[in-house]
């Protein structure tokens, strides 16, 4: 166990980003999103969520893959490059890096995704206890502890001090020149934490009945039609989405070269599944009930029983009209209303 | 006002005069207010107070579609935005029942987290205060500190549309609403643009300001054709969700009503009626005062032609820009 003063931070954070680009919870125009730091930004490791999740680093909402260049008859094709230098993410919490693992499952599966599969291996992650859980996480449902999160490091914050483990070799070099610290105070912590955590109000779903085998009961339940009807079809729950993986890929044309690039889709936009026969979702229903068909059923059926949830409850606080995957797991499970 | 409101819609649902009722139902947490349609089955669940913050006038340009009448409770602002739609044939308000409902403004849960009140677990009005109980202990909260903005700037207690009315309103208002807006016609062309780039590339795309605008109507949106070239999934460079702000602005000047729900929707925060209700002041300025879903039927000045118009020199005399 390793620790460093807050007021220190600031000079540790400079250390690391001398020769490592670093990530953090940074607070611009009144929000708090992952941004590359620099000196004098306002970090914000107070805030418990980031707008959007920490996934952008990893996978971000849009890259360039390709460049064709035509000259006469010949194409000149450049990939884009892949990440090849040690990057940073400081304050991660444990829904998020549980989502790491979950996005692992789509992109380090043939066929590997390498400009995901290279960020992963050069990112170093920090994750950060949670001191304040909020009413909207629901994260211990999905076997993530805000309490010891994990990652490279796990970073826990008491009172003037912040605590570091290094749980990996990569972490262990991070956080070698800091001082030792006895562990008890982190402990202590931990266990603040999880009494905290055990009156989450969302903290004990029951998910009994969202596997592969219950597939067709659920695709049919009629409670669909009521969840779905104040849907805007809007991006906002898929794009704060920690687990949220499609994406689309287009050309950006400017008569010369053609650049390739990818970015995020949505399931909940009207488009999603358009192809040049026919558009298979015609309706706000369908592009729903998709989407938490694939985190709460499709996706462990196909995943060992690993949903594609973190429970990290972005949706729960951002959706514009108040749905979210606790509604839809409530109002389709067993024993519940 | 809630119990009023259920009774009355039995009445009507049972009198047969309204098939279907349109209104707010509870969300996950006590105070998460959802737009919901109701039956004779279900109307118990109808939620009327402070949280119901939601427009709900846009969901009936699908409901009129259906067969028979729905009765909808809109609020004052809610109304204006409801006439609009009719006025652009959105909406045949032959299918609807609209019943006025007042309003003393309603609560921004933003603001209350704002002020550093964390893992809300209840939240219960009590006139003017609200009892906010926590995992991390109980406070209370002046109610008129955490309205939403859009309630800051009321458009008025009066209902513009609404076959009866139910329940009282309270005036929510402080101050001039064109403030900001001259705060930032104040500035210089480089502060504005500095202040707009930084709440605009803040956007994450999700479109949920346009998809929940009343003015924002068309069956198939120009950014969601694939077919126009100009689909809006990724930007060319950093400069084009800013433009797509700018672009939906003044696609809706004229016929924004100023309902506030972009802002109110926005994940980020940005104070995307600041742009619209600087077309408002413009066009106030410019054609005279115009508000639009004042009344059904009436023709903006943007495409209406009176010899009394500005001359388009006026914009040149400004200095280029409205200044």
């Amino acid at each position: 166990m390793k620790k460093i003063a807050m007021a220190s931070l600031n000079a540790l954070f400079a250390r690391i980003a001398a020769d490592k680009k670093l990530y953090l919870p940074i607070e611009k125009a009144g929000k708090v999103d992952f941004y590359e730091w620099s000196e004098g930004e306002n970090v914000r490791l107070d805030a418990l969520k980031t707008v959007k999740s920490a996934k952008d680093v990893f996978f971000p909402q849009v890259e360039n893959l390709l460049k064709f260049r035509v000259e006469g008859k010949s194409i000149e094709i450049n990939q884009a490059p892949l990440c090849e230098d040690d990057f940073v993410i400081f304050g991660v919490r444990g829904c998020d890096a549980k989502s790491f693992e979950i996005l692992d499952r789509v992109f380090l599966v043939d066929p590997r995704d390498e400009f995901y599969a290279s960020r992963r291996a050069h990112g170093i992650v920090v994750t950060l206890a949670c001191g304040e859980p909020e009413e909207s996480c629901f994260c211990t449902n999905f076997g993530v502890n805000p309490a010891n999160p994990g990652g490279d490091v796990t970073a826990w914050i008491v009172g003037e001090e912040m605590y570091l483990q290094a749980n990996t070799e990569k972490g262990e070099k991070l956080i070698a020149e800091l001082d030792e610290a006895d562990a008890k105070a982190a402990q202590d912590e931990q266990a603040r934490i999880t009494e905290i955590v055990g009156k989450l109000p969302l903290n004990n779903l029951n998910l009994e009945g969202f596997d592969g085998e219950h597939l067709m009961e659920k695709f049919n339940d009629p409670k669909w039609e009521g969840l779905s009807r104040a849907c805007l079809g809007c991006g906002t729950c898929t794009f704060v989405c920690p687990t949220c993986q499609c994406y689309d890929i287009r050309d950006f044309d400017n008569g010369k070269s053609v650049t390739r690039y990818r970015c995020w889709d949505s399931c909940m936009y009207s488009d999603f599944t358009l192809m040049a026969a026919e558009n298979s979702r015609h309706t706000q229903l369908q592009r729903y009930r998709q989407r938490f068909m694939h985190k709460l059923v499709y996706f462990p059926a196909n995943n060992e029983g690993v949903y594609s949830c973190v429970g990290c409850g972005r949706c729960v606080e951002k959706c514009p009209q108040g749905l979210n995957i606790v509604r839809v797991i409530k109002a389709l499970g067993v024993n519940e209303k | 006002m809630q119990r009023m409101m259920i009774d009355r819609a039995k009445e009507l649902l049972a009198s047969g005069q309204v098939n279907r009722v349109l209104g707010w139902e509870q969300g996950e947490h006590s105070w998460d207010r959802t737009p919901a349609f109701f039956d004779g089955g279900n109307i118990e669940n109808l939620k009327y107070d402070g949280f119901c913050g939601p427009n709900v006038s846009k969901y009936l340009v699908g409901e009129v579609a259906k067969d028979g009448v729905v009765l909808a409770f809109l609020k004052p602002c809610d109304s204006w935005s409801f006439n609009q739609l009719a006025t652009e044939h959105r909406i045949n308000t032959e299918k609807v029942y609209a019943i006025g409902v007042g309003c003393r403004g309603k609560i921004d849960v933003e603001k209350v987290r704002a002020k550093g009140i964390k893992g809300i677990l209840d939240i219960a009005e009590d006139g003017d205060t609200l009892k906010v109980h926590t995992l991390y202990g109980d406070s209370t909260v002046e109610r008129k500190e955490v309205l939403l903005d859009k309630c800051l700037s009321c458009k008025g207690k009066e209902h513009k549309a609404g076959a009866e009315f139910i329940g009282q309103s309270e005036e929510t208002s402080v101050g001039d609403k064109f403030e900001l807006v001259a705060k930032l016609e104040a500035m210089t062309p480089d502060e504005r643009f500095a202040f707009w780039r930084s709440e605009l590339s803040k956007c994450i795309r999700c479109n949920a300001c346009r998809n929940v605008c009343p003015a924002c109507s068309c069956i198939k949106c120009v950014f969601d054709n694939p077919h126009t070239g100009v689909q809006n999934k990724a930007a060319a460079d950093d400069f084009e969700e800013n433009l797509f702000h700018i672009i939906r602005a003044f696609h809706v000047a004229g016929r924004c009503t100023d309902c506030g729900e972009c802002s109110r929707v926005c994940p980020q925060g940005i104070p995307l009626h600041l742009l619209n209700r600087k077309f408002i002041k413009d066009i106030d300025e410019l054609y005279g005062e115009y508000r639009a879903g004042a009344e059904i039927g009436q023709r903006h000045p943007l495409e209406n032609f009176d010899k009394g118009d500005c001359e388009p020199s006026i914009v040149h005399e400004r200095g280029g820009s409205a200044q």
